[in-house]
């Protein structure tokens, strides 16, 4: 017998093994930018154990981040009943936990008990707090369950996006997963590894088992310039969210690394404090109760400047509560708040402020001059902060400008409320405003920023956005509910009670290496298709 | 070591000077030319523009006033401080020197980044930029006091135990008139010393701050504000005009250093 056969033979078998070798030690790299605080999924409230509960979690249905549509998941089907209160659910059957423990209705219902239970203050469960009582599971057969909370939620089914199904019976507890992955290891200060769960659901049209991806490495790294250079430097795959001047400096280096998925759910605003009880003058609550003086200020600011100035152009001007991102709930009758000083000055002397030799006062004569503080350290709002400065000063109003560190802005602007106006921004992770912007709109809501934890709503407009939040959480026809977050939007436009600036844009980065990512507005933005996210063999092997 | 001296103080003298002259050499510090954020060094803005579009030349200029005005203030406000409380514990001496020292170490073992952060967010906020910086350098002479009080104590209970000071006992001289004339003359150089070492600390302190976030409020520059640029990648890289601030305050502190040197050995 010939040598070269068996050469040929030997060469194409090494050749194979390789490639299988390669495929099999496939890692992605990205990095967190602080400890994961817990693995459970029920109490992740933080950047980095989202993450976590993204990539391991299995959830009943997901929200499509492209389509912003929801798809099943490890529920096949679901019906929400008794005027939303109820939601039953058909699970996949035949499913195992990462451990092997068979998945059933009672992993559905051990997981709801568990995240209404009181003791154990789950972020997840709050946006299911409707009302008081206790929230009724029913397994009906081991692939059917139904869920009966005690006041109606609307949106109940996209609340389940947030929910990682946890297991009844495994031993591991929360370390069993239904999710494309699970926790193998995890070095505090250093890494989180995340390998296959051989037992995911899951299997492209060709009918192999997602997801393509061996494991995931998760680099705990603060600081963006070391996670940049780690991109750039081909050790990591891909940055989830980038700054604006980060994206610019990618850009020039190597344009086919950055993505701008376009405007975000995200914005920046200004409000004024408007409690009663706060430590301020008596004037100077009255010109922030006034709505003129509020969209006087709000139309000597010049937010296409912010957007170009202070984000690099990455970002929009923002036109109220909802961004343009949020496809079903934005509200598209609503126009950009325009920059005309001369308008802003005509509103303010019809409220009785007067320009003397480029000063702005009040009818009793009060200069016009406030404080505004914002978080030190964010260089965006403290650009923001100098610009309206500069804006402000072309109406006669003097801006003085403080940054504090975070603690003790918040204990401001929650506790003793000495201040005098505040820029913030609020990052927004889910579409139904029921989930996100209830406590926000209500006038006895704790993050009612300008006037929170009122008894009664302190003003007509105030009573109105009330009735028209609980309309839109309490009816389950979601054309009645955009109707109704419409006209709140609308108040909220007219009365300026935040004063919109931007909404930031979708920024990331992504090695070419890393095939079929398709990054888009809604969190995460990078790896929301993480199961169908492969890397070139190539890079595989030098791993 | 005397060419080092006059070469510190004449580099001093002319960054003084080109700061004295800034309203007449630079266009304004705050004016936002927003057209043109992070435009390199022209004809119109010699050291290029911010990320706003102001002028970094008169920034730098108006940064390097601010510093150089209020840190040596700040620093004549705590040598003050130490003299009056290390020098009155040293010769004094006895359980007033163990109290005066106990509470100096307690002083010096606080966490003075944090104290300042603390001590700054409690402080008014409807004040001008103005009043903000001169309430950030009062705040640090009011807390960099304690380490040269220890040096000024030491110095002061060894002059109280000289044969000068028994002299001038025996000959009648006692009490304030005693530490005033004979104590506090003697003094001098060790406070002169601890004067010049402040100088630059507070600056970096202020410049700590800045980087922070917490320092002289805008649209008024500081070392501490302007050197803030240089905290990202992107800024290190391509625009070489952004490390001019920084190179001024090394530049100034090491000026200040030569200076000391001077004062040390001449102590």
């Amino acid at each position: 017998m010939s040598r070269k056969p068996i050469f040929h033979i030997f060469f194409v078998l090494a050749t194979l093994s390789t490639l299988a070798f390669a495929q099999s030690n496939q890692q992605l790299r990205f990095c967190l930018h602080s400890d994961p605080k817990t693995f459970n999924p029920l109490l992740a409230e933080e950047d980095s154990s989202e993450t976590v509960r993204y990539l391991t979690g299995g959830v009943l249905m997901r929200l499509n981040r492209l389509t912003q549509e929801l798809e099943p998941e490890l529920a096949t089907e679901w019906k929400v009943t008794d005027n939303g209160k109820t939601i039953t659910f058909k699970l996949r059957e035949g499913l195992a936990f990462s451990d092997g423990t068979p998945f059933s209705a009672d992993d559905v219902a051990y997981t709801i008990q568990q995240m209404m239970d009181p003791s154990l203050h789950s972020p997840t469960g709050d946006a299911f707090r409707s009302g008081d009582g206790k929230v009724q599971t029913k397994v009906l057969a081991p692939d059917r369950v139904s869920a009966t909370f005690p006041a109606p939620i609307a949106g109940l089914d996209k609340l389940f996006d947030q929910v990682a199904i946890m297991s009844a019976k495994s031993p591991k507890k929360e370390m069993a997963v239904l999710g494309p992955y699970a926790v193998a290891d995890y070095k505090a200060g250093n890494y989180v590894l995340l390998e296959k769960n051989t037992n995911y659901w899951r299997h492209d049209s060709a009918g192999r088992q997602l997801p393509y991806i061996q494991s995931v490495r998760l680099d705990i790294q603060s600081n963006r310039d070391n996670e940049m250079l780690k991109l750039v430097h081909g050790e990591i795959d891909f940055i989830n969210s980038l700054d604006a001047e980060y994206y610019d400096k990618l850009m020039q280096q190597n344009p086919s690394l950055v993505h701008d998925s376009g405007v975000s759910l995200d914005s920046e605003q200004v409000w004024f404090n408007q409690v009663p009880t706060s430590p301020l003058p008596d004037y100077k609550k009255a010109w922030f109760r006034s709505t003129a003086f509020r969209r006087a200020i709000s139309e000597a600011i010049n937010r296409e400047d912010l957007a170009r100035v202070a984000f690099r152009g990455h970002a929009r001007p923002a036109v109220g509560p909802l961004s343009p991102a949020n496809k079903f709930w934005f509200d598209t009758k609503l126009q950009l708040h325009p920059f005309d000083q001369k308008s802003s000055l005509a509103r303010l002397s019809q409220d009785g402020f007067r320009m003397q030799d480029g000063v702005l006062k009040d009818s009793s004569g009060h200069t016009v001059e406030f404080s505004i503080i914002t978080n030190a350290g964010n260089k965006y709002r403290e650009r923001m902060a100098a610009m309206i400065q500069q804006d402000l000063s072309g109406i006669g109003v003097k801006l003085n400008v403080v940054t504090l560190d975070f603690p003790s802005l918040i204990e401001r602007i929650t506790r003793s409320f000495d201040y005098e106006a505040c820029l913030l921004g609020l990052i927004n992770n889910d579409l139904d405003p029921n989930s996100s912007q209830m406590n926000v709109w209500l006038s006895s809501g704790e993050n009612h920023q300008w006037n929170p934890s009122q008894k009664t709503p302190a003003t007509s407009w105030e009573a109105e956005i009330d009735k028209l939040m609980h309309e839109q959480a309490t009816n389950l026809d979601p054309k009645k509910r955009k109707a109704a977050f419409d006209r709140v939007q609308e108040i909220v436009w007219e009365q300026e009670p935040f004063i919109y600036l931007v909404n930031r844009n979708a920024l990331s980065a992504v090695s070419p290496n890393a095939r079929n990512v398709h990054p888009v507005v809604l969190r995460p933005q990078v790896y929301w298709n993480i199961d169908e996210i492969s890397i070139g063999n190539e890079v595989a092997r030098n791993r | 070591m005397k060419w080092a001296r006059i070469f510190g103080i004449g580099f001093l003298l002319m960054v003084t000077l080109a700061c004295l002259l800034a309203p007449f050499v630079a266009p304004s510090y705050a004016h936002q030319f927003r057209d043109e954020p992070d435009a390199a060094p022209s004809n119109q803005h010699l050291l290029g523009t911010d990320d706003l579009g102001r002028d970094r030349f008169a920034r730098v200029l108006y940064g390097t006033r601010v510093s150089l005005l209020l840190a040596p203030a700040a620093a004549l406000l705590s040598s003050l401080l130490a003299v009056l409380i290390g020098g009155a514990a040293g010769f004094l001496g006895g359980w007033v020197e163990r109290l005066v020292m106990a509470a100096t170490d307690l002083f010096l073992s606080l966490p003075w980044l944090f104290l300042l952060i603390t001590v700054r967010a409690l402080l008014p906020l409807n004040v001008s930029p103005i009043t903000s910086v001169a309430i950030t350098f009062v705040l640090l002479g009011c807390l960099g006091w304690a380490a040269a009080a220890r040096v000024v104590c030491a110095d002061a209970r060894s002059l109280a135990h000289s044969d000068f000071i028994l002299l001038a006992r025996a000959s009648g001289s006692s009490g304030f008139r005693l530490l005033w004339r004979q104590v506090v003359p003697n003094l001098r150089p060790i406070v002169f010393a601890q004067f010049w070492i402040s100088i630059p600390v507070f600056i970096l302190t202020e410049a700590n701050l800045g980087v922070l976030g917490l320092g002289v409020a805008e649209p008024l520059p500081s070392w501490g504000s302007l050197l803030r640029e240089l905290q990202s990648y992107s800024a290190i890289t391509g625009q070489p005009w952004q490390f001019v601030p920084l190179i001024l305050f090394v530049a100034v502190v090491s000026c200040f250093h030569l200076v000391l040197l001077e004062q040390e050995s001449l102590a």
